[in-house]
């Protein structure tokens, strides 16, 4: 009855993904996933300046080093722009970042595992091993070296995150259908005349969308996290605001030992926020596809 | 009558991995899991597939609906080649040969309403959707589940295992079929349901002329459905004949120690030692000669030399031994 | 239960055989609690037990063979290792006196002493149920609990295992319960029988007296719905409709809604245990028809609802 177990409580939502309702730390990863979410949706009418302005007071003072207060939220940069405003902006761009990498990991990873556990035999050698390749280039200096030669913009970020993390997702997704596959009711699918494409697709994969779901949201930290190392070393796209741009500003202004932490503690907690936030709905996720792991 | 279903010669082989050893000698080893199968069946018989686990028999099943494709021989389906099918043909075909599953909890979709598992079938056809509920009430009363409410619209894990052994062979009925494969049809219920799904399983038969082969291990369960039987040991048939006759007289010793084994409800019964030693061989490695014959109490020289013929001993009643 | 016999506990899956016979060994599931009742074991209550004393008990006087004792032999290491790691670690044996005591387990059931160097998987489904069973008679206990022991092994092989545990039963005068779905088992190797259904006993008393002269109607319907190869070949007569569900059971008979039999009362009261003969118990309203019932029982007729009720 084992099998039986894992498949009854995604069963029970019917063709829906209940989202994980019982486990707290699921709960919680969801809903800084959605202030966040808010955030970068009304990023505009929440930030009270331009991220980029350089301001400056009524007497043409830079108003550089402002301590947070009624006016700047979280006080200004040395160079005079309001950090409380570029926090809310970088929202949008690390989110952007985040979704649409995730959104493209997800998807390529799962058709890549569809295909080649589906199809097994050569299909599946040469698709593992091109995802083996993938998996042994290291991360950061790829995503550096492509950001140098294609430019420093916010695609190329997504696609260099995307292009290193769709392996894991496909191994993943994998193995899932080399189990669903030897399940009765796919044999049944076949026997009553289903052809291959529609078994894969109608009957294969909402077995394993929870998975992609999964997979995708712990993406998203990834790639969040990513475009702020790739910012904070220096390499990230110059023309927008995002956490990383902000520490590595913070950095270079020495904010550290000028002790101006509103500086560069607010987006050092979003990033870690926003992290945890994918690992947390995993853990949730964990509960529904594995429920066995905790007795 | 021309036969419906004719089966000659019919062996699959499957691949086993093959050690360093092998691979260096350019061995490429196999299980030899059917191994030169030959039968017929007219039209609305049923024959029931006796044998033990790993004899072959879940596999023959398969081969029939080409669910796996045969190494060598010949299956001719109501005129067709079934090995050479393809596309609107083997369409076609799947329309007329379906197969009933051992485990009904793992033979629906999970996350398919059973409606949409039992309609499935008929948009593969391309039946038109107007007929659809007619003929989903018709196949829920053939198989006696027409007086449950709302039971289309529920999930194959809020049913009991009769009630999703009914479904499934809705699904396969759904489409009339000619030929049915049923694989342990029974085997995951509980008792007191059991002779249900058989009982109905009967009755559809009857009223469908179907044609049916039950893959069971069971003998009891066998004499019950089918007045035929096919007995399979290590992937080939060494006996077939009529059920009654197979269970009062079997000839081959590998089906008298089957017979002897069958476990009886009743406190008196032969309770002596079963006429058979040992246990299946690998069957990467099946003895030479007759497959039996390390187990066999009466194997003789000849035995090891030569593959016994299927042999017709009496009417209708052929076992593959060289003693008999 | 007397000592030195074999007794059968049978029941449909979800009727409790497996919870009461876990029970019996203390081994419960976390979300289990024993609600009620006595069970003494040679004059002592084990329900009173700790775990301490249940160390004390279990293997050395009662040993368990679960279900999937199959598969239950650990893989990576050597089958006779398993068996004598209990013999030294639980029984205490020296090293030459339980490598004589694995040599003399596996002939005891049947295996080649040579093929303890083997791995598991190197073994047959019967050979690993046989070793399992090695492994639970290695502390030479006194109470037997095998749960589905043959359940998963083809019939010639499931015949030679029972054989196996029949003549080991005998010659070590061992009682043993075996928890089985299959009445057959029970009337091959058992001498006494308990009929379980819904978590409460309907019937016990000896196996002849049970099988061939049932006082409760789901033993009647139990027979009926099982295929007997000696028997002229009838129709199978299924009881209609299914288990109740135990998280809210009907208020009278657990039976009552599955039984052709079932009278008013049936539905309001729960039936006591009447013993109706020596040794044989059953508990039913309508006990003393049970002729009569038992020739009505015979009759398809008797069993037929409207299909519809096939719930």
């Amino acid at each position: 009855m084992a099998e039986a177990a894992v498949a009854v409580p995604a069963a029970a939502a019917g063709r829906r993904f209940r989202l994980p309702k019982i486990d707290p730390y699921a709960a919680i990863g969801l809903t800084i996933y959605v202030v966040f979410f808010l955030v970068a949706l009304f990023a505009d009418r929440i930030a009270t300046h331009d991220p980029l302005e350089i301001l400056f007071d009524d007497d043409g003072n830079l108003l550089s080093n402002v301590a947070p207060g009624a006016a700047h939220v979280l006080g200004t940069t040395n160079l005079g722009r309001d950090i409380f405003s570029q926090l809310v902006m970088g929202t949008r761009n690390a989110l952007i970042v985040g979704v649409s990498a995730a959104i493209v990991v997800a998807s390529l990873g799962t058709l890549v595992g569809l295909v080649a556990g589906f199809f097994g035999k050569w299909v599946d050698t040469l698709l593992m091993r091109v995802a083996d390749v993938a998996l042994g280039i290291p991360f950061l200096p790829f995503v550096i070296v492509l950001a140098a030669f294609m430019g420093a913009q916010t695609s190329n970020v997504v696609i260099a995150v995307a292009l290193l993390l769709w392996p894991n997702t496909a191994r993943v997704i994998r193995s899932q259908v080399l189990t669903v596959r030897e399940r009765a009711f796919i044999e049944a699918a076949r026997v009553t005349g289903s052809s291959t494409w529609r078994i894969l697709f109608v009957h294969v994969m909402p077995n394993i969308l929870p998975l992609t779901f999964l997979y995708g949201s712990i993406a998203v930290g990834w790639a969040i996290l990513t475009e702020a190392s790739v910012s904070f070393l220096g390499f990230g796209p110059s023309d927008s605001i995002s956490w990383g741009y902000m520490l590595q500003d913070a950095y270079g202004s020495q904010a550290m030992s000028r002790g101006t932490y509103f500086w560069f503690v607010p987006p050092g907690i979003c990033i870690i926020l926003v992290v945890v936030a994918g690992f947390f709905i995993s853990r949730g996720y964990e509960e529904i596809l594995f429920p066995k792991l905790k007795d | 009558m021309a036969s419906l279903l004719d089966v000659r010669g019919l062996t699959k082989h499957f691949p086993v991995s093959r050690t360093l050893r092998e691979v260096a000698r350019g061995e490429r080893p196999v299980v030899r899991a059917v191994e030169d199968v030959t039968f017929a069946m007219d039209q609305g018989e049923s024959v029931g597939i006796l044998g033990e686990s790993g004899c072959g028999k879940t596999t023959t099943g398969r081969l029939l609906l080409k669910l796996v494709e045969a190494s060598e021989g010949t299956i001719t389906l109501d005129g067709y080649d079934v090995r050479a099918l393809k596309g609107p043909d083997l369409k076609r075909f799947r329309r007329h040969a379906q197969l009933v599953f051992q485990n009904p909890f793992d033979a629906l979709n999970p996350r398919f309403t059973l409606r949409r598992s039992i309609a499935e079938p008929l948009l593969n056809a391309g039946v038109p959707k107007g007929e659809w509920d007619d003929r989903i009430a018709a196949v829920l009363k053939r198989v006696h589940l027409s007086g449950v409410s709302d039971l289309m619209e529920k999930f194959p894990h809020q049913l009991s295992g009769g009630q999703l052994q009914r479904v499934v062979l809705a699904r396969a009925l759904i489409l009339e079929p000619t030929f049915i494969v049923a694989d342990e049809p029974v085997s995951m219920l509980d008792v007191s349901v059991r002779a249900g799904i058989l009982n109905v399983m009967r009755e559809v038969r009857e009223t469908m002329g179907l044609t049916a082969i039950y893959i069971s291990h069971d003998l009891a369960l066998v004499r019950y459905v089918a007045p035929r039987t096919i007995v399979m040991y290590l992937g080939k048939i060494v006996e077939d004949g009529p059920t009654d006759a197979v269970i009062s007289r079997p000839l081959h010793p590998y089906a008298r120690a089957l017979v002897a084994a069958v476990p009886v409800p009743r406190v008196d019964q032969d309770r002596g030692a079963l006429p058979i030693t040992g246990m299946i061989p690998d069957a990467r490695n099946p003895p030479s000669g007759c497959r039996f014959r390390d187990r066999c109490p009466y194997a003789v020289a000849r035995c090891a030399e030569e593959v016994p013929a299927l042999r017709e001993l009496a009417p209708g009643h052929r076992a593959a031994c060289h003693l008999l | 239960m007397p000592e030195g016999e074999v007794v059968g506990l049978v029941g449909e899956s979800g009727c409790g055989k497996t919870t009461a016979a876990r029970a019996l060994t203390g081994v419960v599931p976390a979300n289990a609690r024993i609600a009620g009742g006595r069970v003494t074991f040679g004059g002592r209550d084990l329900l009173a037990f700790g775990a301490k004393d249940w160390d004390g008990v279990r293997w050395r006087q009662i040993a368990f063979i679960p279900q999937s004792a199959m598969n239950s032999l650990d893989p990576v290491y050597r089958v006779g290792t398993q068996i004598r790691e209990v013999l030294r670690h639980r029984g205490g044996l020296g090293r030459g006196e339980s490598d004589r005591r694995v040599d003399e387990l596996f002939s005891m059931v049947g295996i080649a002493p040579e093929r303890q160097q083997d791995y598991p998987h190197q073994f047959s489904g019967g050979m690993r149920q046989r070793a399992a069973i090695a492994l639970a008679l290695a502390l030479n206990p006194r109470l037997v609990i095998a749960d589905e022991p043959v359940t998963a092994l083809d019939v010639i092989v499931q015949r030679q295992v029972l054989d196996t545990f029949r003549d080991l039963q005998v010659r070590l005068g061992l009682s043993a319960i075996l928890v089985t779905h299959d009445i057959s088992v029970v009337a091959y190797a058992c001498d006494r029988v308990v009929v379980m259904y819904a978590g409460k006993v309907v019937e016990a008393g000896p196996v002849r007296a049970v099988l061939e002269a049932p006082s409760h109607p789901y033993t009647m319907g139990l027979y009926n719905a099982f295929p007997d190869l000696g028997r002229a070949s009838g129709t199978l007569v299924p009881i209609e409709g299914n288990p109740p569900d135990l998280r809210d059971p009907p208020k009278g008979c657990r039976f009552a809604p599955r039984c052709p039999f079932a009278v008013a009362k049936c539905r309001e009261a729960q039936p006591p245990t009447v013993t109706v003969a020596p040794g044989h118990t059953a508990a039913c309203w309508r006990l003393d028809e049970a002729p009569q019932l038992r020739q009505l029982a015979r009759e398809e007729q008797t069993w037929l609802r409207s299909s519809t009720s096939a719930a």
